[in-house]
């Protein structure tokens, strides 16, 4: 596997400039004559789609969903980063690009994070353009926060409700052009393979879920823009149908997968209140700025909060780390609740939690101002438990909640398949090992709106691709292999449910693969997973046809690459000896439990390669250099 | 807790539908109602029955695909929240519950408790964006927008999109979801340069879909779990008066 990141020439802040000068463009008159395939109508689904179809591609954008404005995207809550300086604290294009490395531990590719944070004031223009309604100050200039780890006051933010305002205003923009004719939209269509010929992605096979038609879609490009895989752990905070699906069928044709073992644990969720659960809800991080993290000093302490006096109360974050305190980065504030809680300290009836107390900001800033700023975070809060936040401390726990790892891409976003772009979180390429509050966003959007639809024109114009039509023998064949498998699912006439499989799943990586990873845990995952799968693919249970609305089938379709994840991801985990960001090595850390690096052996993204059902994957690198952030270790003491 | 469900099943949009009567049992209350279902439909399926479609996504009450009509209430027995957002101590043991797709004409019934909501992706179409391609925004502080003015357009960005506002109209109106997004973008400066046209072309495909006229009863308020007010009602209403001049 070849794995050529293309990183153009020149120094850091002039490489993009340079390479949007350098890359090909394809005349207007010709754009009509291509045809790209958009898989996902998230942040970054929607605004490529709405993009290249402004530019005059033919455009076919592809969701599972009713509508395009469903997509998990919308339920980020807490901003946007972007390095307007606005708020003249300090920061710059650098500062930001300093922050994401640093932030993602060192395990993020130079190049294209300085990219990220030069294009991020862009999108804040667009956005706003759009009528995405961002929260202003009284005259009338847009308000910003210090969120997740940050400095300075650098995120934007529509009430906590900006993923919703931001995927509607792609979505606006999709619709505009769905509306203009110049974007076919296929919702209700879940993508369930790709098509390679001759070397090249060039489409991809869906299932209709309403008539079950299993159907074949051509293009010259295809881009996969659909999202994480934190569902893997059955609970987290993504969408229930959040899935791997069509990252996995396209790793599975060929493209490599990156840092697998890089998951985002997300420190402020509302802990499982039990085993129905079905889901995790994060709180945001915006809580963060106005709320203290606290559990009692002494273990099994039974008394309600507002009994325990201050002097009887551990501020644990405030106390590791006075500069950065509640606002420590995710990875770091999630490990230091799992120790809380596995000391015996946990809060609430199950003692999984820790608590985010509001008191001393009610009595600061007034219960009014808390609730311009967080009212509908409490008012879901106190739906979810029935506790109110404004009265006792909300309780918190860390959970799955975003993915780093993903599809490698190299720096035009394009996969080890040619052809194949993937963009925003279902690629590897910007948060390294952690990603920071508020850059999810950027990330989606800059790839959708600023890289993605020039890097593919480059493409276009110089791949010299040939015209391929569904009828071509490779779209026949990944049809027919789409139908043995669902064929398979619903003749396993077993006696489980293939929700019962994922929880045993999930359960085996979150205490194996989770917030601390041994090598023993590993290994033993690695046992019990072949297992699992083996028993799902003799026991699922899933009744109905393949042509009829039939969710239970598009579940198990979804688990049975859920299970072939899991273990490349613990393989990844076994295979990094040491600690960095999301991946926590309990065997690597420093004197004071902090994630210890191993850059000599480790300065590298790991990238996996698939060599068929009876040979395990191979895994091979792409080495990562640091002219620009020297790797340090993060201190946020 | 134990409950008895009384679920709209359907096969298809045009094959009668009929309730189905089930048993929850043995429910927490700290479950959510959609995990309830997901205990209904766990049975049904180890049982070898198909299990009860319905439309659900991120369990947060902000994707939108949700809804159901239970016992007579469009999301259920509170105000302000997404069917996905109630939870079981809303009920008490041994309750019945009554559980119905939206229902509108516009809305066809795809199976169950889903309905086709399309119509509304193609109100959008008609007008519900600013004609801005990108690359072509200038600084985004260079329009200055009145905090007041942000807010009240942002109460009306709120909309996500349920279509709970139509199925609880008696005339199956989508008045309310059409007059939340005029109002968004008719309310900020970026949204007037189309403000006219927006208006007029949204509510004329409102009506070529099949939906109902408004007539004030303002059961689309009541139901609204983003609590979005009738008043941007009025607000198209105008819009729409004008634009006839314009």
């Amino acid at each position: 596997m070849e794995l050529n990141p293309r990183i153009p020439s020149g120094p850091v802040e002039q490489k993009w400039d340079r390479h949007r000068f350098d890359m090909k463009l394809v005349n207007p008159a010709n754009k009509r004559k291509y045809k790209v395939l958009v898989v996902g109508s998230g942040l970054a689904g929607a605004s490529a789609a709405a993009t290249l179809a402004e530019l005059g591609y033919q455009v076919d954008c592809f969701t599972y969903h009713d509508s395009p404005r469903r997509a998990h995207s919308i339920a980020a809550q807490g901003g946007i980063n972007a390095a307007k300086n606005y708020q003249n604290d300090g920061d710059s294009v650098r500062r930001l690009f300093y922050d994401t490395v640093k932030g993602g531990d060192f395990r993020a590719r130079e190049a294209n994070v300085y990219r990220l944070a030069q294009i991020s004031t862009a999108i804040i223009d667009q956005c706003v353009a759009q009528g995405v309604p961002f929260a202003r100050e009284y005259g009338g200039m847009l308000a910003n926060r210090s969120f997740g780890g940050a400095q300075v006051s650098r995120t934007f933010y529509a009430r906590g409700q900006t993923g919703q305002q931001l995927l509607i205003g792609a979505y606006q923009a999709l619709e505009r052009q769905i509306g203009l004719g110049a974007v076919n939209m296929y919702p209700r269509c879940e993508m369930v393979d790709l098509v390679v010929a001759d070397g090249r992605a060039r489409g991809i096979v869906v299932r209709d879920l309403v008539t079950g038609e299993i159907r074949s879609h051509a293009g010259d490009a295809v881009a996969l823009a659909t999202g994480g895989y934190s569902n893997v752990f059955y609970l987290s905070t993504n969408a229930k149908a959040c899935n791997v699906t069509a990252a996995w069928r396209a790793y599975r044709r060929g493209a490599g997968f990156a840092n697998p073992c890089f998951t985002q644990i997300h420190p402020t969720c509302i802990p499982q209140s039990g085993d129905f659960q079905s889901k995790l809800t994060l709180m945001s991080e915006s809580l963060r700025n106005d709320g203290r993290i606290w559990v009692p000093v002494k273990p099994g302490d039974d008394r309600a909060p507002g009994g325990i006096p201050e002097g009887e109360r551990d501020y644990y974050l405030e106390r590791i780390y006075p500069s950065f305190g509640n606002l420590s980065p995710r990875d770091i504030a999630s490990r230091r609740a799992k120790e809380q809680v596995d000391s015996g300290r946990g809060v609430g009836a199950q003692r999984n939690g820790v608590y985010l107390d509001f008191a001393d900001a009610i009595q600061r800033l007034g219960r009014a101002v808390i609730t311009e700023r967080y009212g509908n975070l409490f008012d879901m809060y106190e739906r979810i438990t029935g506790e109110c936040p404004y009265d006792v401390p909300m309780r918190i726990y860390p959970a799955p909640h975003y993915t780093m790892g993903g599809l490698w891409v190299d720096y035009d976003l394009m996969s080890t398949i040619p052809g194949l772009f993937v963009l925003g979180e279902a690629n590897f390429s910007d948060h390294g090992a952690n990603r920071l509050g508020a850059s999810a966003l950027m990330q989606g959007l800059a790839d959708g709106y600023f890289v993605f639809p020039y890097t593919v024109g480059n493409y276009l114009a110089t791949a010299g691709v040939s015209k391929v039509d569904a009828k071509h023998a490779a779209f026949g064949d990944v049809e027919r292999e789409t139908r043995d498998r669902l064929a398979r699912l619903l003749g396993a006439s077993g006696k489980r449910t293939a929700v019962s499989f994922h929880r045993e799943l999930g359960k085996i990586v979150w205490d194996r693969c989770g917030m601390g990873r041994t090598r023993d845990g590993l290994r033993e995952a690695l046992a019990q997973i072949p297992v699992l799968r083996e028993q799902f693919w003799r026991d699922v249970k899933v009744v109905g046809s393949a042509e009829d609305v039939n969710q239970a089938l598009e579940t198990a379709n979804r688990v049975a690459d859920f299970f072939e994840l899991a273990e490349v991801m613990c393989q990844d985990a076994l295979e990094r000896e040491e600690s960095c960001g999301g991946h926590f090595r309990e065997e690597y850390q420093t004197e004071d439990g902090e994630a210890k690096r191993d850059d000599e052996r480790f300065t590298h993204v790991a990238v996996w390669e698939w060599r068929g059902a009876q040979e395990a994957p191979a895994r091979h690198i792409e080495p990562l250099t640091f002219e620009h952030v020297k790797p340090a270790q993060r201190s946020y003491k | 807790m134990n409950i008895t469900l009384h679920v709209w099943r359907q096969a298809g949009p045009n094959v009668a539908g009929r309730f189905e009567t089930y048993r929850a049992e043995g429910i927490s209350e700290h479950a959510s109602f959609l995990e309830m279902l997901d205990v209904v439909n766990e049975r049904l399926l180890e049982d070898g029955k198909e299990p009860i479609a319905f439309e659900h996504d991120c369990r947060e009450g902000i994707c939108g695909s949700c809804g159901m009509v239970v016992d007579g209430n469009p999301h259920g027995p509170h105000r302000a929240v997404t069917t996905c957002q109630v939870h079981m101590r809303s009920f008490r043991d041994g309750d019945e519950v009554w559980l119905e797709p939206w229902r509108a004409r516009a809305f066809p019934v795809i199976k169950d408790l889903v309905v086709d909501r399309s119509a509304l992706d193609r109100i959008i179409q008609a007008g519900g964006f600013v004609s801005v391609s990108t690359g072509s925004a200038p600084d985004a502080n260079a329009l200055p927008i009145p905090k007041d003015t942000l807010e009240r357009a942002m109460d009306a960005a709120a909309c996500i999109g349920c279509g709970a506002c139509v199925a609880a109209c008696p005339n199956a109106s989508a008045m309310l979801f059409t007059a939340a997004k005029v109002s968004h973008l008719g309310l900020l400066p970026q949204g007037q340069p189309e403000r006219w046209a927006r208006a007029r072309d949204m509510v004329v495909q409102m009506d070529r879909e099949g939906f109902g006229t408004c007539t004030n009863h303002g059961a689309c308020q009541n139901a609204c779990p983003k609590e979005i007010s009738v008043d941007f009602i009025a607000r198209l209403n105008g819009d729409l008066l004008k634009a006839t001049f314009e």
